[in-house]
């Protein structure tokens, strides 16, 4: 069992898929039940990864090897470290809580959507725990159609433009890097004599700065567009907007880390001296920075309640790519735990503006006022969730957002001082909604009488704020989980930047004594 | 058995004689037997008794260089069975098999079910014989030719139909003039070497200088020829009038079929007699990639017609498998022969959801044509979604694999300009075979129209098109190992 265990967590969401299919499509509710029971059992089985996760060991665990086509070198090679291990929960507990909040909203073709979900369960889990590079990219853009059909069927008005702008940003990202991903493995072949895209034995090669700094951008446009990094973020407003509630949810809590991610496990120690080359990282930190306040400023002008949300993912992705960029042990484990937390707050951000709409049937911010008197058990969850994007300590936000600026202060603090700009930004657009729709009188007559939280999605809530103020008020176990395989990481950029002859950038050196201190 | 004509000989020309023994006969048979259209089914059993027959000599060709290793030559060198050979004539056996399958009730809803159309499909299927295993240009030249003019027949199948005849008058006067050019471009490499054998003629071109102009002269038409042949831009007029015109089933076969021949010639003559000569020839293969993605991919967008997308789509994959020449390595070459397997599978796949859409008083070729599928006919709507993304090349299908070849080539030969623009296509093309999956899966029907009537030769060729898209993406191995053996020398 033990041996198999990421391949149950993998294949578990498929096989309810399988059972799934065979379900008449007029048996909504017995649908209904079976795709929660799948997503539940999916989220089950990957808690053992967590009790049995050893967080002394170096290097992967719960490690599956499989040839799977000798003759391109081409493994089914699958493995976690803390960081993949707390994606891959992130992903089952988001995905159970998304299938279980669309049991009312959904009412047709329920039985496909259902098993696009599933579908899509696999893809990011498979994501997150390949350590073979071609089987990354596969599940990466196993993830493209699922999505494609989740906003395009069941989207809002302009679901078929978001959709398909969701689909082909991504999907050129994801071949441009798969130009990159081919340079390193004919690199091994040259040097190694030997095909593999296996990312340990990628690790090993030597690469000439000049070429890194080729691969480095390709994998940048990939990952970049899916995290979204500023310029590249233009498709994450509609694609957000346009979905439905549940796809919302998955997209900014899991899809968005597959960027994020793809930096931290393939950039990073695949390619060390381009990612501490002095350019490199300007660029991508003035990126961060501009995406952070940008979002921010555009979440201020919004409308649209969902847009706002959906701009504000910008904003704290924004931050996350900051901290991987700041190249020390601070910035990198406050990005993976910041991007846990914006998986649970703007998920639940999401999950709210979801339960109004079903309600209301508008987004428009002015529609609302004073919900608070009509949903008082609303308003506090909101209150909550809003508390715990906008960074208030005791919540999670605030652990992340502190971690990755003690990290960008470490390296410059020119960049911290910009990013605290964002925070404050963030605290100044969250408070003015939550203003603006649940304090005051309630002015508009259709608000009167709406009924508030009804048991399923307390149901769907309640995990979500445990979680967050157990974040919040215990981050320890998730340093803990973490420390071992971003210290490998830290120390491998580190280590190339001091092997290289190319004087070392500033940024750079202090990145790198950061470690050593 | 003589000197004139031995043991291997036969040996070697065995299938294409049972191909063209067969075609014949069923245009006899038609008389003869099956007066009544009704009966005429039955010549469907005709071909796939022959090509039965066909398949175990390929069979023991196959056994035969298994066993003994090399490849076998015939008829002083004009014709030569070897692996690469024989995976195209697997290729366009299954081909001519699942057109065929499809085939009758199609023509039976149209009221054009002739006998004959069986004959020509075995006839051409028996000129691309030679295409593949000619290494001869006169041998080659009369097998291009017996393959076009069965199709200029069966591209103009519907008598009655204004659109199918203008389209056959089209395709015949292009392809007239594309094999003129090219029998140009052979009778001056005849001229060069003396020789129509194609190994005589490689060491000829071999010690000359590439940019002698008569070679050159002969290397543009004889490229120019083929380009035509494959529908590569700019040579690509005729392609989307002949495909929307031709009935469906033929524009599959003419998609799949004539274009794996054409490119098995190419391949041979390009990577084989003409490789000394590459640095002359190589802008041109260039050029002509880019060019056909471009045009390709630009004009398939604003198409309302799905032959016609598919059209233009095919000569975006020309250009695709085009770059594994351009690379010239066996990557590269590996990377063709998996390309045009996978092409052939997940193409005919899409043809063949088109085709079942054909009912009466409904052409079924309108994108509009495909609307709400997904309630209709679901099993048909999540096929032709696997073909879609496999032509997309997303994994986990086919054509991914495909595409992987090609980029992985360039890669390694240092065409990084080329992969990106390739890459960037992708995209495009992925706009506009999701245009169709948008119309199947996400808008509704405009008006309720008649259920799909399936025949079981539909679903038999469904499910080995389906099939072999999904195996090929997912168990990727034994088919690329495949592709490998029959590249290596």
């Amino acid at each position: 069992m033990q041996e198999h265990l990421l391949s149950i967590v993998l294949f578990t969401p498929l096989a309810g898929l399988l059972v799934l299919l065979f379900i008449p499509g007029t048996q909504k509710n017995l649908i209904r039940w079976w795709a929660n029971l799948s997503a539940a059992a999916g989220f089950l089985v990957s808690l053992p990864l967590l009790f049995s996760f050893d967080r002394a060991k170096d290097g992967y665990q719960f490690v599956e090897r499989f040839d799977w086509i000798p003759s391109l070198g081409v493994q089914y090679l699958v493995g976690i470290d803390g960081i993949s291990l707390l994606m891959v929960l992130l992903t089952t507990v988001m995905g159970m809580l998304a299938i279980f909040s669309s049991w009312q909203s959904i009412d047709t073709r329920v039985k496909e959507y259902y098993a696009m979900f599933l579908l899509q369960q696999v893809g990011m889990i498979g994501v997150f725990i390949s350590l073979d590079f071609l089987l990354f990219y596969i599940f990466w853009e196993l993830v493209l159609v699922p999505m494609y059909f989740i906003i395009g069927v069941w989207g809002g008005p302009r679901k078929l433009y978001a959709a398909i702008k969701f689909f082909l940003y991504t999907l050129v990202g994801g071949v441009l890097m798969l130009l990159g991903i081919l340079t390193l493995y004919f690199q091994y072949h040259q040097q190694f004599g030997r095909y593999t895209f296996e990312i340990t034995e990628l690790m090993k090669l030597h690469l000439p700065l000049g070429l890194q700094q080729w691969v480095f951008w390709s994998f940048f446009i990939g990952f970049a567009i899916k995290v979204p990094m500023f310029p590249f973020h233009t498709w994450l407003p509609d694609a957000h907007t346009e979905a439905p509630t549940a796809g919302s949810v998955i997209l900014a809590a899991v899809l968005l880390k597959m960027g994020t991610y793809g930096f931290i496990r393939f950039s990073l120690p695949l390619l060390p001296n381009a990612s501490a080359d002095r350019t490199i990282v300007t660029v991508l930190v003035v990126l961060s920075l501009v995406g952070i306040l940008y979002g921010a400023l555009v979440s201020l002008m919004q409308q649209d309640w969902k847009k706002l949300v959906a701009y504000s993912s910008v904003s704290h992705l924004g931050f996350c790519t900051l901290g991987i960029f700041s190249l020390n042990q601070a910035g990198l484990s406050g990005s993976v735990i910041q991007q846990i937390n914006h998986g649970i707050s703007t998920g639940m951000l999401f999950l709210i503006v979801g339960v109004i709409y079903e309600r209301r049937h508008t987004r428009e911010i002015k529609e609302y006022g004073g919900l608070a008197h009509v949903m008082p058990n609303y308003a506090i969850v909101f209150a909550i969730a809003m508390l715990s994007s906008a960074g208030l300590p005791l919540l999670n936000g605030f652990v992340g957002e502190f971690t990755i600026l003690q990290g960008a202060f470490d390296a410059n603090k020119t960049w911290a001082a910009f990013a605290v700009l964002g925070v404050i930004f963030g605290a100044a657009y969250l408070l003015w909604l939550y203003q603006r729709t649940m304090l005051g009188d309630v002015t508009n007559e259709k608000n009167k009488g709406l009924p508030d939280l009804n048991w399923r999605e307390w149901a769907v809530f309640l995990p979500l704020i445990a979680w967050a103020i157990a974040i919040g008020i215990y981050p320890k176990p998730y340093f803990d989980i973490l420390e071992k395989p971003v210290q490998a990481i830290v120390l491998r950029v580190h280590q190339a930047q001091n092997a290289s002859v190319a004087p070392a950038g500033g940024t750079a050196t202090r990145a790198a004594l950061e470690v050593s201190r | 058995m003589s000197a004139f004509y031995t043991a291997t000989d036969h040996f070697v020309l065995l299938p294409a004689i049972l191909l063209a023994l067969f075609g014949c006969a069923t245009l006899l048979f038609d008389f003869w037997v099956f007066p009544d259209p009704k009966q005429r089914r039955w010549l469907l059993l005709f071909l796939v008794i022959g090509e039965a027959f066909t398949a175990v000599a390929f069979w023991r060709q196959q056994a035969f260089l298994g066993s003994h290793g090399g490849d076998l030559s015939a008829f002083h060198g004009a014709l030569v069975i070897d692996k690469y050979a024989l995976f195209f004539h697997w290729i366009f056996l299954i081909t001519t098999v699942i057109v065929g399958l499809i085939s009758y009730r199609y023509f039976e809803v149209r009221e054009e079910h002739h006998g004959e159309y069986y004959g020509l499909l075995m006839l051409a299927q028996c000129g691309m014989y030679f295409l593949a295993s000619g290494t001869e240009l006169v041998s080659i030249f009369v097998g291009l030719e017996t393959m076009a003019i069965s199709f200029y027949i069966l591209v103009g199948f519907l008598r009655a139909d204004q659109r199918s005849n203008e389209a056959a008058l089209k395709y015949l006067l292009l392809g007239a003039f594309s094999s003129g050019f090219l029998a140009y471009g052979f009778s001056l490499l005849y001229g060069l070497a003396g020789s129509t054998r194609l190994r005589d003629i490689m060491a000829a071109v071999s010690g000359r200088d590439p940019w002698d102009p008569i070679l050159f002269l002969a290397l543009v038409t004889t490229t120019v020829g083929l380009l035509f042949k494959i529908s590569a831009a700019p040579f690509h007029m005729w392609a989307p009038d002949a495909y929307e015109g031709a009935p469906t089933v033929v524009t599959a076969y003419l998609a799949v079929g004539s274009k794996a021949a054409s490119f098995a010639l190419l391949i041979r003559l390009f990577a084989g007699a003409l490789g000394p000569v590459r640095e002359a020839w190589l802008p041109l293969i260039i050029g002509a990639s880019v060019l056909s993605m471009t045009i390709g991919n630009l004009a398939a967008v604003t198409q309302t017609n799905t032959k016609r997308l598919l059209a233009y789509s095919s000569i975006n994959h020309a250009g695709y498998i085009l770059l594994g020449l351009v690379a010239g390595n066996s990557t590269g070459l590996q990377g063709m022969l998996v390309y045009i397997m996978v092409y052939a599978f997940m193409n005919l796949g899409a043809f063949l959801v088109i085709t079942a859409l054909n009912r009466k008083g409904i052409a079924g070729e309108d994108i509009n044509d495909l609307r709400g599928l997904m309630q209709k006919a679901p099993g048909h709507a999540i096929w032709m979604l696997i073909f879609l993304v496999s032509l997309a090349g997303i994994p986990p299908t086919a054509g991914f694999f495909g595409k992987y070849y090609i980029f992985r080539a360039l890669v390694e030969t240092g065409h990084y300009t080329l992969a990106a623009i390739a890459a960037i296509y992708v995209a495009v093309a992925a706009y506009y075979y999701f245009r169709l999956v948008k119309a199947m899966f996400i808008e509704k029907e405009d008006t309720e129209t008649p259920p799909l009537e399936v025949s079981l030769g539909t679903r038999l060729a469904l499910g080995i098109t389906g099939a072999a898209t999904l195996a090929i993406g997912i168990f990727p191995e034994p088919f690329l190992r495949l592709a490998q053996m029959s590249v290596s020398r």
